[in-house]
């Protein structure tokens, strides 16, 4: 059913704009992801210089405040999650064997909001109106009576970039359910992808919670509502039921993907199958499900009572066995393997020691009692950072190294990835491993400062030069990317011996990623194939005209839509020098013109009937259309 | 390596790392009978992890210098799909693993949930403010502030809120925290020790920007001592003698109109720190020596000690003035 309209192929930085394909995507998420894990960095460095020595005046209190809540809030939201997206884009439909994700345009939709969504909380800079109530903005602190002009940007960043986030999850969950390759069953689907569609599922749940927390904290603060307002009936601990339920589940949304690469990774270079292939499975489910019955362990020191206290104790630790099942899993994935040493496979092993310090920390906060010395602590910074850090950190540092060939054509270099490796390591234990102690010294955390004489001062300086050798790491794997990016695109397609479908095309695939959609025929298709002594995937299907989504500029103004929006509402009741810029915002013309071009957008979306178009088998023929 | 051999010397390296961070401070140096108690909790569950990070790191390194591919080492090795055997060992040893921590944990919560014995505990009310502590004593009716004064081995019963946002209340020797959430009441049950102590409180909530200064003493005295500290805060406010003593009372009251928000009796209430006893309490603005040369930077430019803190400056006393006023203050023993 070839179409006769002329088909719309832009190039350059049109290309980027519109483009509505998965891989590309992948890349722009990396650059994205990439770009605020750096903004994120420097926030920490600054940080750090600040708590390097006892009453530092490097920074005064206010902006302490706020770098710590932009640099947990951009790191989360900005860096982790889209690096994971970047990742879920460019790997899972290639893994299952699919042409792109179930809905491209949508996929490029949670692009630019996520984009959009970073671009006004971090305009807050600029404005000199900073959040400053900690990544976890609790009420009263974060409300209108306390809270400065800067959450704004916190409420309305976070729900533009959740509403992305939301949709994405909803994208990959119809994508890897609806399009795997024939004779994929779910059992036989690789773990990566496996990950990928449960932490998707976590997405659909969890990020509804904070959008309702979000939406109530921006009707308290710009349109003088009263849900968190105890004098008129508000009840300041539902926020945090809110974020957390929302929280908890989060941060299983970030560590997930991070075991699917684990199992990729360690899987292809010990050129072993993954040890209990159904147990890790099993095992992830029930980690994601349980991740949403423990959220209140964030809020044992709040006076819940014994009942409640108890029961997400125990919960909590629960969620140790299956996590200790995946551990175990990996070790014996390597046991009896040949174990190959390259830059991803060093995170990859690095993960496995590192991730369980987090984990057992976790489970000591979860022993309630033990907590109320724990909370709010240094402990629990070491906590967390071990396992974000520590855990997912080095995952997305060994998939990069992993598939940046398949990505981009070209393998990152070798040295300076191993280079890369020892300094971010050493630094990231050196920085994190002493917190432990200072928590349980009784230093509290979002702290700007502390008093010399307690005992704190050389940990303090030691979690400081550990910072800047995380920061020089980084910098030799942004050096490495740039230096890569000028060698010749001629990555094999499978440079690493590799056992799943990604592996079975070029690197980069073509626009279609297969020109036939492949057999499946057993667990690590591409394997399976090998062994049996074929050099290719069995196809499922004749070559045939190809259908593509076409490329759209929607998306990309529909987040800029909600861009002027947000600044339109959150500018509204604010004074200005000019009357005429004044009147725009206080009769809420600015807000309802960016509502108008997001809705805009979708009417357009929705009346206008766009098909596609087909690449046809002679194009095919001609070794296929690449990027 | 002989197995007991092994395990005397895993004992020792424990014993070892216990002992090594005592005095570290904070709930490593429990004094108060909870903070003991959730130390001991902490220690439970500290050593069954290292054991099971003991056993992991051990499979981990074996396997690694083990299983490391050799030169000319071609083809692939076994495959291997599983074991159900070993599933079903890592599964049910760290579930009763679990379960020793989870068991412990739940008695120490509803323990630690329980108010201490009314008949015989101290009553404290709690008030968080941005960014300072109040305390009053119903039994008493004695209001203070940023001193916590408590006779030795007595039960407390702390019942914590806050006037405008979210704080916590914390003691790390004596007992873990709980928040003071304004709008709400909650009670933390706690033990002072034998010892004659000051102890170090702090905030633990992100509370704005003087948060990281928000500090508070628990200043522990003998029942004999305690009683009299109660007959000198019930007392009226002193006589001032001295020139520079009436002086500073005029500043007090007319000039400086500290009355607005310090009231100088315990039996009052006021938007600011009660100051009842002033010159006996440990520290200016909550962390500062209580010295002259602090309490005159205090009363300059409170927001330059303290940044956030809401009590308006006073710079435009003349050093006479500041001179007079702390001559004052310092009659409120």
């Amino acid at each position: 059913m070839a179409h006769a309209h002329a088909v719309k192929r832009y190039r350059g930085l049109m290309d980027w704009l519109t483009t509505v394909d998965h891989k590309k995507i992948g890349i722009l998420y990396l650059i994205g992801g990439g770009f605020f894990f750096l903004v994120g960095g420097i926030e920490a460095i600054l940080i750090r210089i600040q708590l390097a020595k006892p009453e530092l005046s490097f920074l005064p209190a206010h902006t302490f405040n706020e770098l710590i809540t932009m640099h947990g809030t951009t790191m989360i939201f900005f860096a982790a999650m889209p690096l994971i997206f970047a990742f879920m884009n460019a790997v899972v439909p290639l893994q299952i064997g699919a042409r792109d994700v179930a809905f491209p345009f949508v996929n490029a939709l949670s692009y630019w909001l996520f984009l959009f969504g970073g671009i006004v909380l971090n305009i807050s800079w600029f404005f000199s109106a900073v959040p400053a109530a900690g990544w976890t903005g609790y009420v009263p602190l974060s409300g209108p009576e306390y809270g400065t002009f800067g959450v704004n940007f916190y409420v309305m960043g976070l729900q533009v970039a959740g509403i992305g986030t939301l949709i994405g999850g909803i994208n990959f969950l119809v994508t890897i359910i609806n399009m795997r390759a024939p004779g994929m069953s779910f059992m036989r689907m690789p773990l990566f992808s496996w990950t990928a569609f449960l932490t998707s599922a976590l997405i659909l749940f969890a990020f509804p919670a904070i959008t309702v927390g979000l939406v109530l904290l921006m009707f308290d603060r710009l349109f003088g509502a009263n849900f968190f307002n105890i004098d008129l009936g508000g009840n300041v601990v539902l926020w945090q039921h809110l974020f957390w339920i929302f929280g908890h589940p989060e941060v299983y949304i970030l560590i997930l993907p991070a075991f699917g690469i684990i199992s990729e990774v360690i899987s292809t270079f010990s050129s072993k199958r993954l040890f209990g292939y159904s147990s890790m499975v099993f095992a992830t489910v029930l980690i994601g499900f349980l991740g949403f019955m423990v959220w209140a362990h964030h809020m044992f020191t709040v006076g819940m009572g014994a009942v409640a206290n108890a029961l997400f104790a125990v919960a909590t630790m629960l969620i140790a066995i299956p996590t200790g099942i995946k551990i175990f899993n990996w070790i014996f994935t390597m046991w009896g393997g040949h174990i190959r040493f390259t830059t991803a496979s060093l995170f990859a092993m690095g993960f496995i020691p590192t991730f369980v310090m987090g984990g057992v920390t976790g489970v000591m906060l979860g022993a309630a009692p033990a907590d109320y010395q724990f909370h709010d602590s240094y402990f629990v910074v070491a906590h967390f950072h071990y396992v974000i850090v520590g855990g997912l950190v080095l995952g997305l540092f060994a998939g990069a190294f992993y598939w940046w060939p398949k990505m981009f054509g070209r393998i990152l270099n070798e040295r300076m990835g191993i280079w890369t490796f020892v300094l971010f390591f050493t630094g990231f234990h050196l920085t994190f491993f002493i917190q432990h102690i200072l928590g349980l010294q009784g230093m509290p955390r979002r702290v700007f400062t502390y008093m010399g004489g307690q005992g704190w001062d050389t940990s303090n300086l030691v979690s400081t030069i550990g910072a800047i050798l995380m920061g020089l790491g980084t910098i030799l794997f942004l050096v490495n990317a740039i230096i890569t990016a000028s060698k010749p695109k001629n990555a094999p397609a499978d440079p690493w011996d590799g056992r799943t479908l990604e592996w079975a095309i070029s690197s980069p695939p073509p626009e279609y990623n297969f020109k036939q959609l492949p057999l499946v025929r057993g667990l690590d298709a591409l394997f399976v194939e090998k062994s049996e002594g074929h050099k290719a995937m069995t196809p499922a299907e004749p070559v045939g005209p190809i259908h593509m989504p076409s490329p759209s500029l929607i998306p990309i103004v529909f987040s800029v839509g909600l861009l002027i929006a947000s600044l339109g509402f959150m500018y509204a009741n604010q004074p200005f020098s000019n009357e005429f810029i004044a009147s725009l915002f206080k009769n809420h013309v600015i807000a309802i013109a960016g509502l108008a071009l997001t809705f805009g957008c979708m009417v357009v979306r929705s009346i206008k009937d766009d098909h596609g178009y087909h690449i046809e088998v002679e194009e095919l023929e001609k070794e296929g259309v690449h990027q | 390596m002989k197995r007991w051999n092994v395990a005397g010397r895993m004992a020792l390296l424990i014993a070892g790392i216990a002992l090594l961070l005592t005095g570290c401070g904070g709930a490593l140096d429990p004094e108060g009978s909870v903070a003991k108690d959730q130390l001991k909790l902490i220690n439970l569950s500290f050593f069954i992890m290292l054991t099971v990070m003991v056993v992991v790191f051990g499979l981990f390194f074996y396997v690694i210098i083990r299983f490391r591919k050799r030169k000319g080492q071609t083809g692939y090795p076994k495959q291997i799909e599983g074991s159900h055997k070993l599933e079903i060992i890592w599964t049910a040893i760290p579930f009763l693993l679990i379960m020793v921590i989870a068991v412990t944990t739940v008695m120490m919560t509803f323990e630690q949930d329980k108010p201490a014995d009314e008949s015989k505990a101290i009553k404290v009310q709690v008030i968080g403010h941005q960014f300072w502590w109040e305390f009053y004593y119903p039994d008493y009716d004695i209001r203070t502030a940023q001193d916590l004064v408590l006779p030795t081995g007595s039960w407390v019963n702390a019942e914590l809120t806050s006037s405008d946002v979210i704080h916590s209340f914390w003691i790390p020797q004596l007992a873990g925290k709980l928040d003071a959430n304004p709008g709400l009441k909650r009670n933390l049950a706690f033990q002072t020790s034998d010892q004659v102590k000051v102890y170090l409180g702090k905030c633990a909530e992100l509370c704005g920007d003087g948060h990281a200064l928000m500090d508070f003493k628990t200043v522990v005295k003998s029942p004999e001592d305690f009683n009299a500290w109660v007959e000198k805060m019930k007392a009226p406010a002193p006589e001032s003698t001295t020139a520079a003593e009436i002086a500073g009372q005029e500043i007090f009251s007319k000039t400086a109109q500290c009355l607005t928000c310090h009231a100088v009796t315990s039996d009052a209430p006021g938007k600011g720190p009660n100051l009842a006893g002033f010159a006996s309490r440990e520290t200016v603005g909550g962390f500062r020596p209580n010295n002259d040369e602090w309490l005159a930077k205090w009363i300059h430019n409170p927001e330059e000690v303290k940044p956030g803190a809401t009590m308006p400056g006073f710079d435009f006393l003349t050093d006479q003035e500041t001179d007079d006023l702390i001559a004052y203050l310092r009659t409120l023993k």
